[in-house]
Order: structure tokens, then C-alpha cells, then sequence
């Protein structure tokens, strides 16, 4: 970003990302409420697609405020890599091994859990 | 002497030669110099949140796994957060918390118009939009305590088994009822222990409205009603509902009564939930405390025409930075806690 640029309002910009989260968070909430069974009770890449939707718009909510009211847009390629691409890696390789180990510990308790009494 | 001073010399040299000592000059702690064309403060805020952001994926990461393992008996959120204010005993899930994520995005809004306010050296309306971002803040902390009452309260009631596993009870068509709406008070003898009606150093837990026995026998006389355990139908993603004539079964294993939610037992099923709910957005919400108090001292700053004598208001974009984080740490929070 060049010195003249700084002086300029961004304003337009911002109201036009918090229109764009807004509609996000309506539709989540939305769609959060109704639970269409076709989203809901259907299976698709191991969870239901609803769940899919979720995380991707989670996702690109994420990317708006981050790039957008975090400046991270503006900043050089270097500290926006340090920061992004450290943590992206991070959390996925947390989140896998996290994931499929809780999935192992319940294919192996889940059976001896008591349900009848 | 003489000795003495070439030791001193030679020792000079040794240091120049090894620390950096000139910190007037054209080093990063005088400030002029920027690697990555960020000052050093906001380059460090940047670093602070990345390793903030480990802390709390960490949390979620956990909360994941144990999610995971309990795949088959997890609460369903949108049984658990139904209350809106001034709504009674209506069952409206989502929106409150949608209510403060709206809240907190808003302040994100003000916080970010507050920074480019700023940049145009506006004293005014960073004043102003710093006021309207700390309120936010404020009612959104204000927001997350009456969510916090609603579910320490709880709303229907639950009795727990011997071996820990949260039974609920539901009408002919499935829904939830509540133990008042069935339970009949018989006369019980038990009052609650307080400091004046005996040994004043045992405290009691507040006693639950009902005893076990008589939600039992109210149930027996209620041929209509009947229970439902934890265990979620993988097909239709809601409890399973035990008919009344199978409940005894279950009944009869009932150890206490459980009323709301705390770190020990949690009426909507597994305690663990409630641990998770109250660790992870109370850390979110001390995030956000400390926001508030820290936007609170630059707004400050702001209005004494501190940054109007720097003659920059970096200060504003670094707690903004900080304070679009805490938005950020919600939007995920929101979809783990309440939407997936």
C-alpha cells in the first residue's frame, strides 16, 4: 500500500464485508434452524453436507475478516505467509490427528457402552 | 595502568564485535527500520495472535476429539440453548447466539471504521467509533453472562444414573416436558441445610425442587409420559425415546436429580459438554474482557490527543488487530458449539 492510498477512506470496502458476513451468518442461522433433512440426515465425505456447509462458511468468514478488518490484504507476502500459512498448517495437522483419534476411541468404547437397562 | 586500558579496549572490541549496541541508529528497536514493512509492535500483536489461535484450536481440537469418542451421545446444542429474552418458555434455538455473533461482528465493523479513521488523522471519529466498539464489546460480555445463566439454570430438569448417564423425560409425541409440568410435591421432610439450622461450617448444594422418589412415583402414575437416554439415532440424528413400560428399567438405576448444568453434572447429558462450553467461551469471553479494558485505555489515550502528538494512530490498528481476533475466535466458536 503506497502512502497516498493510506490517506483514502475506506469505508465503502468495509460496509460492503460486513454486508457480505452478515449474509453468511443469516444464512447459517438459517439454515441452523430449519435442518433440511436432505442436509441434515444425508451422508456425504463422512459427516452430513449441512456440516460441510458450515465449515466451509466458517472458512470464508475467516477470510473476510482476516483480509479485510485485520488488513492482512495489505500487509507484504512474507509476514502474511509467516502467520497464515503456519497456522493453516498447524491447526490441520492438530485437527486430523485429534479427529481420527476420537474416532478410534469410539470404535473401540462405543460397543461396551451400556444402553438397556 | 596501561595494561589495564588495552584490556579494557580488546574487551570493547570483543562485544561490538558479537551485540549490536548501536540502538540510536538504523536498527529494529529504534523503530525506523521495517522488516516486512510492519512495525515492530504490530508485527509482534501478529505473532501474539498466531500463537493465540494454536491455544485455541488446541481447546476446539480437543473438544473435537472428545465429540468424537461420545459421536453416539452428545448433546444436541439446539436442545440445549432455546432461550430468548423476553420469550418464556418458548423454544427459540440459534437465536440468541445469533443475536452475539451479530453483536461482536458489528463491533468489528466500528473497530475497523475506528482504524481507518485514523489513518485519515480524524480525532473525532476514532473517539466516537472506539466508543461504539467498547460498547459492544460490553454487551456482548453482558450477552454471553445471561447465556451462561440460562444453562447453569437449565430449563426442563433430568435425573442421573448410578453410573452417571443423564435421563430426560418427554410427553406422547416426543417433546421434552419439564419435572414440574408432571412431578406431584409430596410432603417431604428434608429442608435445605443453611448456616443457621446447624453446623454452620457444612455447606449443602441447593436441594432440587423434587426428590428422586417423587418424580419416580409421579412417573408410574403418568402412563403417558416417557423417557428418553442420551444415545442419538445415528439415522434420524435425534434421542432415543424408551417407552413407559420399558422405563423402570432405567428408573430404577436413578441416583439423583439433576437440575441446569454445572462442571460436575449437566442436565442436557454429557458433563463434558458443559466443561467444554464453560472453558472454552469463558476463555473467549476473558478475551473479550480484556479487549474491552484495553480498547477502553487507547480510547482514552485517543481522547487525552495522544496519537495526535505521534502523529500516527498506529495504537488503534494494533488493538484493533487484537480485537478482530477475539470476532474470529467467535465465528468458530459459534459454528463448533452451536451450528455443527
Amino acid at each position: 500500500m503506497t502512502h497516498a492510498q493510506e490517506h483514502t477512506s475506506h469505508t465503502k470496502l468495509i460496509w460492503k464485508v460486513f454486508a457480505i458476513l452478515s449474509v453468511i451468518t443469516i444464512v447459517e442461522v438459517a439454515l441452523g434452524i430449519i435442518k433440511p433433512d436432505s442436509l441434515y440426515l444425508t451422508k456425504f465425505l463422512g459427516t452430513s453436507p449441512l456440516n460441510i456447509i458450515f465449515l466451509i462458511l466458517t472458512l470464508v468468514k475467516a477470510y473476510f475478516i482476516t483480509w479485510f478488518f485485520m488488513h492482512m490484504a495489505d500487509e507484504k507476502k512474507g509476514l502474511r505467509r509467516a502467520v497464515v500459512w503456519t497456522a493453516v498448517f498447524l491447526i490441520i495437522y492438530l485437527a486430523t490427528l485429534l479427529l481420527i483419534e476420537g474416532n478410534y476411541i469410539k470404535d473401540v468404547l462405543g460397543p461396551l457402552t451400556k444402553w438397556n437397562y | 595502568m596501561a595494561e589495564l586500558t588495552i584490556t579494557k579496549n580488546q574487551n570493547k572490541t570483543f562485544m561490538e564485535a558479537t551485540i549490536a549496541t548501536d540502538s540510536n541508529e538504523n536498527n529494529w528497536s529504534g523503530g525506523t527500520q521495517k522488516p516486512l514493512g510492519a512495525s515492530y509492535g504490530k508485527m509482534m500483536m501478529w505473532f501474539f495472535i498466531l500463537s493465540d489461535a494454536l491455544t485455541f484450536s488446541g481447546f476446539l481440537g480437543a473438544y473435537g476429539l472428545m465429540r468424537f469418542k461420545f459421536h453416539d451421545s452428545w448433546p444436541i446444542a439446539d436442545e440445549v440453548f432455546t432461550h430468548f429474552p423476553f420469550l418464556h418458555g418458548l423454544h427459540a434455538p440459534m437465536y440468541y447466539v445469533a443475536l452475539m455473533t451479530f453483536i461482536l461482528i458489528f463491533s468489528s465493523v466500528t473497530m475497523v471504521l475506528a482504524v481507518d479513521a485514523g489513518h485519515q488523522m480524524n480525532k473525532k471519529k476514532v473517539t466516537f467509533y472506539m466508543l461504539l466498539t467498547i460498547l459492544g464489546g460490553a454487551i456482548f460480555l453482558g450477552s454471553q453472562a445471561w447465556e451462561w445463566k440460562n444453562f447453569i439454570n437449565g430449563s426442563y430438569g433430568a435425573v442421573k444414573l448410578s453410573d452417571g448417564k443423564i435421563i430426560q423425560f418427554v410427553d406422547a409425541t416426543g417433546a421434552q416436558i419439564t419435572l414440574e409440568s408432571f412431578v406431584k410435591s409430596q410432603q417431604s421432610e428434608r429442608t435445605q441445610h443453611t448456616a443457621n439450622k446447624g453446623i454452620w461450617y457444612v455447606k449443602e448444594a441447593k436441594l432440587p425442587p423434587f426428590t428422586l422418589n417423587e418424580i419416580v412415583e409421579s412417573f408410574k402414575a403418568n402412563p403417558k409420559i416417557a423417557i428418553r437416554t442420551e444415545q442419538v439415532d445415528p439415522e434420524l440424528k435425534s434421542k432415543t425415546i424408551i417407552p413407559h413400560n420399558e422405563a423402570m428399567g432405567f428408573l430404577n438405576e436413578a441416583e439423583s436429580v439433576v437440575m441446569g448444568a454445572n462442571l460436575r453434572e449437566n442436565e442436557y447429558g454429557k458433563t463434558l459438554f458443559a466443561n467444554f462450553f464453560f472453558f472454552i467461551t469463558g476463555f473467549h469471553g476473558f478475551h473479550v474482557l480484556t479487549g474491552v479494558i484495553i480498547n477502553s485505555i487507547i480510547f482514552f489515550n485517543v481522547i487525552v490527543g495522544t496519537y495526535e502528538r505521534r502523529g500516527h494512530y498506529e495504537m488503534v490498528e494494533k488493538v484493533g488487530l487484537y480485537w478482530h481476533f477475539v470476532d474470529l475466535v467467535w465465528v468458530f466458536v459459534f459454528t463448533f458449539f452451536y451450528l455443527i
